[in-house]
């Protein structure tokens, strides 16, 4: 089980069949309280970089980008009810949703962990 | 016991927690209830004669409950909105700071000019002929605003700013339809300096949104812009100058890149203080933008009156301006509201605009003159360039000292290790008796606050306004961290719950369950 991150802070866990995406504890802390997260539909298909969710904030709305092409097979319902997940626990509970990869070989061009550590360290 | 308002008069734990006084008022700040919680329903202000018998028409459907009216006499309901009233605050009660907003002082000469009755008493369904003056004053108004801006024509009509992107926008695909090019050029470029409202409009109106980068130096350059467009770009929406205060230096290359390109140019004019009598937008290479008459010329915000955002259209896109437009026939001025036999893109709202607004703008442009309105403009960037500089040791700017136009932007780097945020430090500023600036906006600056004075403040205020922050800053940079994170202590509510506010909403009063 690995974890890959995007310069725009949104991670992706990859699992035994399939990939979870979320916001980075960083990009929780950014934002602020989380008040709402809008998910993208179930079975929804998407290149890298499309937009497929909001998360919005009290200090703003903004917008999470897919790590890598694939299709949604799952969404976190609880989010709806319980936005504050996000920020208790973003790589944890707080997940926004499930994917299947299109191409596993899009994940080189991501930052590892140290990498990504590394990069949010030099953002100061 | 209770009070009238239902509040316990006994002295108890919850008396002691939440009140400064018995009666919760602050010397003469009162603690005013909604209007529902003070009335009686057997009270009324008028005393009306019963209405004649009448045969009741709607089958069954009348109303079978009171309607909940709060019932207050006359000096209890005057009270209550003169309180309400005394609670809000304006540019007339203060400095209002707050950044892309342009919150400037509306001169009582064009109170007084709006209110003569030949322009405050006219209807908009009144025949043509009898409001010749009326139209005259639009179309002096609508010379000014080409005049200023160096454009071909203008639609007065849009209520507000957006409402004026959305104008402009509209112009834009009709020109684009005209062409035959309606289904392949659906992308419009939005730099990450523009204003917010600008993706919206373009999304409403049905454009893709391409956003633009800015570079470090907060402004965006035509080297970014040029790999960009394409065949399939219809605009670019520009804000100059920009949320970042910067006046957006190489707009002339990008407009050129952009009508080499095929696209038109938007410009985003909410900032358009920094610029009057300085530099027309039409020179720029602009084809299309809206003027707030509320920011730049004076005429009040919100509350205090309704925006206007007209918009002014280069020559490539005139012909598409929307109806009602003013056209002269023979010695008399005709408002065409029927877009059959023009290329108009048809209308924004019922009438023709916000006629007081007319009237107060163009109040403030005779009143002022030409070296007038220039003055107002040197003297904006001046104060914003002042504040900037004053501050500039305390707090941290994000661009370095490049010179700013109309606002001072700064970034919350000083504020680091502090334990004190961005919000923290706004919400001190109410305990001064300021207004705050805009904060966390524009989003590409960290913790930004971005200070807009205008030339309405003289150099007392300014110098007072900026002594106060760099106590407040001095005092965050010494560890008075409790001044800052619980603030604001004196205002008549303390820190409000924005996430439980957004999280869950109470989006309708119902009454107090009563208590026993």
């Amino acid at each position: 089980m690995s974890t890959y991150y995007t310069k725009d802070h949104e991670y992706i866990r990859i699992e035994a069949d399939h990939a979870i995406v979320g916001i980075s504890d960083y990009a929780q802390a950014q934002l602020g309280d989380v008040v709402f997260v809008e998910l993208p539909a179930l079975g929804q298909s998407f290149g890298t970089g499309d937009q497929v969710a909001v998360v919005e904030s009290v200090k703003a709305a903004s917008e999470v980008y897919a790590p890598a092409s694939g299709q949604v097979s799952a969404i976190n319902d609880a989010l709806e009810a319980s936005p504050g997940l996000v920020n208790e626990a973003p790589q944890g509970a707080g997940w926004f949703f499930k994917m299947t990869l299109s191409d596993k070989s899009q994940l080189a061009s991501l930052m590892d962990e140290a990498a990504y550590q590394a990069f949010v360290a030099s953002l100061g | 016991m209770s009070s009238a308002q239902g509040r316990p008069t006994a002295i108890g734990e919850s008396t002691k927690k939440h009140k400064v006084s018995f009666t919760g008022n602050r010397g003469l700040q009162m603690e005013e209830p909604l209007i529902f919680e003070g009335g009686r329903p057997e009270v009324s202000g008028v005393d009306l004669a019963e209405p004649e018998p009448f045969a009741m028409r709607l089958n069954g459907l009348e109303r079978d409950t009171p309607m909940g009216l709060p019932g207050l006499s006359e000096p209890e309901a005057m009270r209550h909105y003169v309180r309400l009233s005394q609670k809000n605050y304006s540019i007339d009660a203060g400095l209002y700071p707050l950044g892309s907003c342009t919150m400037k002082h509306n001169p009582r000469l064009n109170e007084a000019m709006a209110r003569l009755p030949g322009f405050a008493d006219v209807h908009p369904l009144q025949p043509q002929q009898s409001v010749q003056g009326a139209l005259e004053l639009m179309q002096e108004v609508s010379h000014w605003l080409m005049a200023l801006t160096g454009m071909s024509a203008v639609a007065l009509s849009p209520k507000a700013g957006a409402h004026g992107e959305a104008c402009g926008m509209m112009a834009i695909k009709a020109a684009i339809a005209a062409r035959g090019e309606a289904q392949t050029r659906t992308v419009v470029l939005v730099p990450e300096s523009a204003h917010g409202t600008n993706p919206a409009t373009a999304a409403l109106i049905g454009f893709t949104v391409r956003p633009v980068p800015a570079g470090p130096d907060g402004t965006v350059s035509a080297k970014t812009v040029a790999p960009l467009l394409g065949p399939e770009v219809a605009a670019i929406m520009l804000t100059n100058p920009n949320t970042c205060g910067l006046f957006e230096s190489e707009i002339v290359e990008i407009a050129e890149l952009v009508h080499q390109a095929g696209a038109y140019f938007y410009c985003d004019g909410a900032n358009f203080n920094a610029l009057v009598g300085k530099v027309r937008p039409g020179d720029l290479g602009i084809d299309a933008m809206h003027i707030n008459l509320h920011k730049t010329f004076s005429t009040p915000h919100g509350g205090g009156g309704p925006g206007a955002g007209p918009v002014v259209l280069s020559q490539r896109l005139a012909a598409f301006a929307p109806v009602p437009f003013l056209r002269a026939q023979g010695e008399s001025l005709q408002l065409v509201e029927d877009a059959q036999g023009t290329q108009a893109f048809g209308r924004m709202t019922a009438f023709h605009g916000q006629m007081g607004m007319f009237v107060r703008a163009l109040s403030y442009i005779l009143s002022h003159g030409v070296d007038g309105l220039k003055q107002a403009c040197e003297d904006a960037v001046l104060n914003a360039n002042y504040i900037k500089a004053c501050l500039s040791d305390v707090m941290s700017l994000p661009f370095g000292q490049r010179p700013c136009l109309h606002e001072a932007l700064f970034d919350d780097d000083w504020l680091k290790g502090s334990g004190i945020t961005t919000l923290d430090f706004a919400k001190a500023m109410i305990d001064e008796g300021y207004h705050p600036m805009t904060v966390y906006f524009p989003l590409v600056v960290h913790g930004a606050m971005l200070i807009e004075p205008t030339e309405s403040e003289s150099l007392a205020s300014l110098n007072l306004f900026i002594a106060t922050l760099r106590e407040l800053a001095f005092a965050a940079k010494n560890g008075e961290v409790e001044r800052f994170t619980s603030a604001p202590h004196y205002a008549p509510r303390r820190r409000l719950d924005e996430t439980g506010a957004a999280r869950t909403p109470v989006l309708r009063w119902s009454p107090l369950q009563a208590q026993g």
